[in-house]
């Protein structure tokens, strides 16, 4: 625990940057509390649709495409090919679990019938 | 603020709320539609603000790259048949923690050769940014191996040498201790790809020791991972949208594989590290008599007079593709007033809810599928139980015998209905190597030959019979 503390006060004694101490707070309310959220929401899906529910979670966390096209068309003044040129292959990665994972997410739950 | 920051923004908490009601939705069939439906909402308007906010240089990149992705995800979702989903999973799986490490791997180059401010690149960013990377490398590779193995492309044993877990260990060691250099030095450009290296090389050799039978908590593990690589990605941009979604796929893959684990009454770190079906040949011993031949008259015979009868699927199922001849058969069998169940055990398959999938695209109506705790009291009262290409999630040793390695494993208790078919390739044992003594026992009845065309065969038979 002690160790964490330090790491932690270690951390947000970092003033510059562009995450500011009150940032990282923020952003560890949200993360904690996402999981808190997570785990109540998670945890009532019944194992009749956990497949569904691993591709579904898949193409949510496919989100991360919204970073990876910031990345891919360069923003600022300055901008590296190198990195436009691996935030391409980070949007062709992300897209495909989106639109796979939704299409795919809503093609099973189709099946699911109660009666036949 | 201009007006597309604030639409950005708003699009995002819109796509946070919407993707948190769409898994809320998926807490029962019949709502699982419509939650879905939402979260496809929120996320294209998450894209549609993101497309119009950022002071994007170039938008030739991103609309090719959307383009490609678009196109790959629509044939994966269209055209990969349903018992080929834990391989599409894994893949899939893949491509959101390389997605998270690109990101990463970007970010750091454009902070180390002078494309954004050095000064900027402080401990908070450089360990959210490890983070990202190293859960995202070792997931990438990770995954592929277990793609790999699903598919068939890898030998699906465990792969395992002496000091294997030591090896492992010291090499997860060094990843970490140089991630933890990097948060005091983050301008360590050598050790960043070193670190990289690492983890990549990591991911490998984490499943190439994993047995198939256990992929179902791999594959959740490594959801998990995924998840959490793309939430970090959340803290290194400060994206909000981000942290939640990858946090909601990190716990959604915990919570699997706690659940998993408990299916299988072992730990997490037993599954890693603990190479299970290589050291499991050494139980034979206590099982007697022999394996009793049934011919597939007779089962048709047992079939068609039954009041009940319940079918339990496993991997071998899928293997057979034999979906559709079970229902088939258990269309035939409830025109005869045969009561038919299913029961599903959580680790049947090769991923959580594999064989629930399978049977709701055959048409199985889903209030058909019984769980574990909601079916074992009913075999008692069932006539004939056939078993279907599963062997350890039916192996009563897990309850009556304390040394064999599955011991405490819950099982569907199939010898206690009145009669036993089990459907089997071979004479073979399953996926842990374990010799299985429901095959010796008296109710039990051996029907080899392949699934599929086996049931095709009983269909006609009960059909005369």
């Amino acid at each position: 625990m002690t160790i964490t503390t330090i790491m932690l006060s270690f951390l947000l004694a970092e003033g510059s940057g562009s995450m500011s101490p009150m940032a990282i707070i923020a952003a560890l309310y949200v993360f904690a509390l996402a999981a808190f959220l997570g785990y109540q929401v998670i945890s009532r899906v019944p194992p009749l649709l956990h497949t569904p529910l691993m591709s579904a979670t898949n193409a949510i966390s496919g989100i991360s495409l919204v970073g990876s096209i910031v990345i891919a068309g360069g923003t600022g003044p300055h901008h590296s090919k190198v990195a436009m040129i691996l935030g391409f292959i980070a949007v062709v990665c992300s897209t495909t679990n989106v639109v796979g994972g939704f299409v795919i997410t809503d093609r099973m739950l189709r099946m699911f019938k109660r009666k036949k | 603020m201009n007006w597309e920051t604030y639409f950005a923004e708003f699009s995002y908490l819109l796509a946070s709320i919407l993707f948190i009601l769409g898994l809320k939705g998926l807490s029962h069939p019949e709502t699982a539609k419509r939650g879905m439906h939402l979260a496809e909402f929120g996320m294209t308007m998450a894209i549609i603000g993101t497309l119009l906010h950022f002071e994007i240089v170039s938008y030739t990149w991103i609309i090719v790259g959307l383009l490609v992705g678009g196109l790959l995800g629509l044939a994966m979702g269209v055209w990969v048949p349903m018992t080929a989903m834990p391989q599409r999973t894994a893949l899939s799986h893949a491509f959101g923690a390389f997605a998270a490490a690109l990101v990463g791997i970007a970010e750091y180059y454009s902070y180390t050769h002078g494309f954004k401010p050095i000064a900027d690149l402080g401990h908070v960013k450089m360990s959210a940014m490890g983070f990202e990377i190293m859960l995202g490398a070792l997931t990438t590779t990770g995954s592929l191996i277990a793609f790999g193995k699903l598919q068939g492309i890898v030998p699906g044993q465990p792969l395992v040498y002496r000091g294997q877990n030591i090896f492992n260990m010291t090499l997860l060691l060094a990843t970490v201790v140089l991630f933890i250099y990097l948060i005091f030095v983050p301008t360590a450009v050598i050790p960043f790809y070193v670190m990289l290296g690492l983890a990549f090389l990591f991911g490998v050799l984490l499943v190439m020791p994993i047995g198939s039978a256990d992929m179902p908590v791999v594959m959740s593990l490594l959801n998990s991972y995924a998840g959490l690589a793309s939430a970090a990605t959340g803290f290194v941009l400060g994206n909000n949208v981000l942290i939640i979604a990858g946090t909601l796929d990190g716990f959604s893959g915990f919570i699997l594989s706690i659940l998993m684990c408990r299916a299988m009454n072992r730990s997490i770190t037993n599954v890693l590290f603990g190479a299970f079906g290589s050291v499991s040949t050494a139980t034979v011993e206590g099982v007697q008599g022999e394996m009793r031949e049934v011919g597939l008259e007779d089962v048709a015979v047992q079939l068609a007079y039954a009041n009940k009868v319940i079918f339990v699927p496993g991997y071998g199922l899928a293997t057979a593709q034999a979906q559709h001849a079970v229902r088939e058969l258990a269309n035939v069998l409830e025109g005869r007033g045969v009561t038919v169940k299913y029961g599903i055990h959580p680790v049947a398959g090769r991923m959580p809810g594999h064989m629930n999938v399978l049977l709701a695209e055959a048409n199985v109506p889903y209030s058909q599928l019984y769980e574990l705790e909601q079916i074992n009291p009913e075999f008692p009262s069932t006539d004939v139980s056939v078993v279907i290409g599963a062997n350890d999630v039916v192996n009563p040793d897990a309850r009556d015998n304390p040394s064999s390695p599955i011991a405490g494993m819950p099982i569907l208790e199939v010898d206690h209905s009145k009669s036993v078919i089990v459907l089997k390739r071979g004479q073979g044992k399953g996926f842990s190597g374990l010799e299985n003594p429901l095959f010796f026992k008296p109710v039990t009845g051996m029907l080899y030959g392949d699934a599929k065309d086996t049931l095709t065969k009983l269909v006609n038979a009960v059909q005369h019979a």
